[in-house]
């Protein structure tokens, strides 16, 4: 190779690797492709949004995430539940788990102001203090943000439990272990939906990848205004609410 | 599934008031976690009653010097006995050593717990009877004669060199060992002060209460022990020592009554989201344990019967009979602010609308029975280590300086 067809080939190199960076740079712009080459859409983060309007309180996501999960059928342990609020006339709030309505007062309609449910489950909150109290470290963040407890190696202390503010948490009967919502992570990672989600007749619970653009769920959070649950508590839940009454706690 | 428990929480749930979470029906922490800062409490006192002697120079309690590092070690040896027995797995409680979770409270417990027995109680117990162990198991016949040997881990030196540096030792220890006791305790109310879901506890008071309630627990039950043990020896109560204690615990109970107010006026005056179910917790759960039996009787009254005891001048048998009451009382009502902390803050729901039930068992492992067992087997174990640590001072050749 002479010196003149060197530095022509050194010259050309060097150009062509330059295009092909800018090319980089210029494809970035796209965000999918951005997010490709950060390795975030190897790792979703996931949450949920709940447009309670949409809620009409057939307790369909409760029955599913017993069977799903296995959770004790009786009405002392659950992962996700449904609230029924019934605001009255005269400003009293009565509310009611709907999987426990034993007992219930029964308001009559010219009384009621307004009435609406409100599902409820792990927040899986960004900064969970379930997870900072854990003795052990047995309850854990995933990096897909939900929040776990591995049952192998939980003592049983249920000083978690104490610490959610949310009550999502229950000591399994049977396995001495404590036990939440999961955003059924054995569905999840398979690309399905959580059980709840995916049995709602009226598409209340959305589900979906935080940081994709092309999730429904940042679709949901686009398009609604949005609250979540005590948030001077500085947990950062990850489920969101559309529609949220102030009366709801 | 288990049937019984499901009837329990089946009859619990006819007796929620307003609305709670599902999930908190049942109360998590039970008696034997009522029982766990009591008893903690009472080492940290007692331990500060100790403490007195040597770093603060208090010559007057010297002869409850000892009684107190023994009644310290029996009650910290039992103090984790409640917390393994309520745990769901107690098998992997070894788990808080080798995973702990630095960013938890809790975790810090074995730690906290390994320190203050192993490098103050332990050690300071060690060198404040090297000496008189050496001394007995030279005396004595077996079996005493081999344990007090083993205990000195077969130590000889008694010169008068070895036993100014044990001197030394113990009031370096005793140095190190009031902020680990303070550690101790404070930690435990920090496990409760620290949970912000929870209004009832989450103060920055909390610490600081637990403390003060723990060296009033601790002294009152040392002035206890010794009104007891003293006259069952056939020897007769030192009275300056027994006033001096009474002082101490005067001043104690003063401050730990004011912090109390303070943070029940504080929670009043702030008057947050949750002083509605607060306030119905109170009133529906809590009127007996907290305003009967922790304020009136467990506060008020020793208070009132202490300031008559300084404005009068009794005669000793009144005055030693209105310290035994007033000691029984303040325990009584320790125990009752333990309760009122722990089950209190379960009682009410997160949702700020409802108010559970606590049933407590009698029976089964987190029950009355248990609780009790737990709460005399210090005492057994004191009796112990009294025969084996006499602190009474007899066969002593060479009786310590303060």
């Amino acid at each position: 190779m002479d010196r003149r067809n060197f530095l022509r080939k050194t010259l050309s190199f060097i150009i062509s690797v330059g295009a092909l960076g800018s090319l980089k740079e210029i494809l970035n712009i796209i965000p999918a492709i951005a997010e490709v080459k950060n390795g975030e859409l190897t790792k979703p983060v996931y949450g949920m949004g709940i447009q309670i309007d949409k809620c009409i309180g057939c307790g369909r996501c409760v029955e599913a995430c017993k069977i799903e999960n296995d959770v004790p059928q009786e009405p002392f342990f659950f992962r996700t539940w449904v609230e029924k609020y019934v605001i009255k006339k005269d400003g009293t709030v009565i509310v009611q788990n709907i999987a426990n309505e034993t007992g219930a007062e029964t308001v009559p309609e010219k009384d009621i102001l307004r009435s609406f449910f409100v599902p409820k489950l792990c927040n899986q909150c960004a900064n969970p203090p379930c997870v900072q109290v854990c003795p052990v470290g047995a309850t854990f963040s995933t990096e897909e943000g939900v929040v776990l407890v591995d049952e192998k190696r939980c003592i049983g202390c249920r000083y978690c439990i104490q610490a959610c503010p949310y009550g999502a948490r229950y000591l399994h009967p049977t396995k001495k272990t404590a036990d939440k919502c999961t955003f059924c992570y054995h569905r999840i990672e398979k690309g399905l939906l959580p059980a709840c989600v995916e049995v709602c007749p009226t598409q209340a619970r959305i589900f979906g990848d935080l940081k994709s653009m092309a999730s429904p769920l940042v679709r949901f959070k686009r398009m609604n205004k949005l609250h979540v649950l005590k948030p001077y508590l500085n947990t950062e839940p990850k489920v969101s609410y559309a529609d949220l009454d102030g009366e709801v706690r | 599934m288990i049937p019984q428990m499901t009837d329990k929480l089946a009859e619990l749930l006819k007796q929620v008031m307003g609305y709670i979470y599902p999930n908190e029906i049942e109360i998590h922490w039970s008696i034997l976690i009522v029982v766990y800062p009591y008893l903690t409490g009472l080492v940290a006192g007692a331990f500060i009653l100790a403490s007195l002697v040597k770093v603060f120079n208090v010559k007057e309690v010297q002869p409850t010097y000892k009684l107190s590092l023994l009644t310290a070690l029996a009650f910290l040896i039992v103090a984790p006995l409640p917390l393994l027995l309520h745990l769901g797995h107690p098998t992997r409680a070894y788990e808080i050593y080798l995973t702990p979770n630095l960013h938890s409270a809790m975790a810090m417990f074995g730690f906290v717990y390994a320190w203050y027995l192993m490098l103050v109680l332990l050690l300071e117990i060690w060198f404040v009877y090297r000496q008189e162990l050496v001394l007995w198991s030279e005396q004595e016949k077996f079996p005493m004669k081999w344990i007090h040997k083993i205990i000195t881990l077969f130590s000889k030196d008694v010169s008068q060199r070895a036993v100014d540096f044990d001197r030394k030792v113990v009031k370096a220890i005793t140095i190190i060992g009031i902020p680990s006791a303070f550690l101790l305790h404070g930690y435990v109310g920090f496990i409760f002060g620290s949970v912000k879901a929870n209004p009832w506890w989450s103060s920055v008071l909390m610490p600081i209460v637990f403390l003060f309630s723990a060296i009033v627990s601790g002294i009152a039950l040392v002035i206890l022990l010794y009104m007891i043990i003293i006259p069952f020896r056939g020897e007769k109560i030192d009275m300056s020592c027994l006033d001096k204690m009474a002082s101490f615990l005067f001043y104690a109970v003063i401050v730990d009554f004011s912090l109390e107010l303070l943070d029940f006026i504080h929670r009043l005056y702030e008057s947050e989201e949750s002083i509605k179910i607060l306030t119905e917790l109170v009133i529906n759960k809590l009127f007996v344990s907290l305003f009967i039996i922790q304020v009136l009787l467990g506060m008020i009254l020793p208070l009132g019967i202490m300031v008559l005891i300084k404005l009068f001048k009794f005669d000793q048998e009144l005055r030693k009979l209105l310290y035994f009451v007033s000691v029984i009382l303040i325990q009584l009502g320790i125990f009752s602010t333990r309760w009122n902390v722990v089950i209190g803050g379960q009682m009410f729901s997160k949702s700020f609308r409802g108010l559970t039930t606590y049933k407590m068992e009698l029976m089964g492992i987190e029950g009355l029975i248990t609780a009790l067992v737990v709460l005399v087997l210090p005492f057994l174990i004191l009796a112990l280590l009294l025969k084996i640590f006499p602190p009474w001072g007899i066969k002593e050749p060479r009786l310590e300086k303060a």
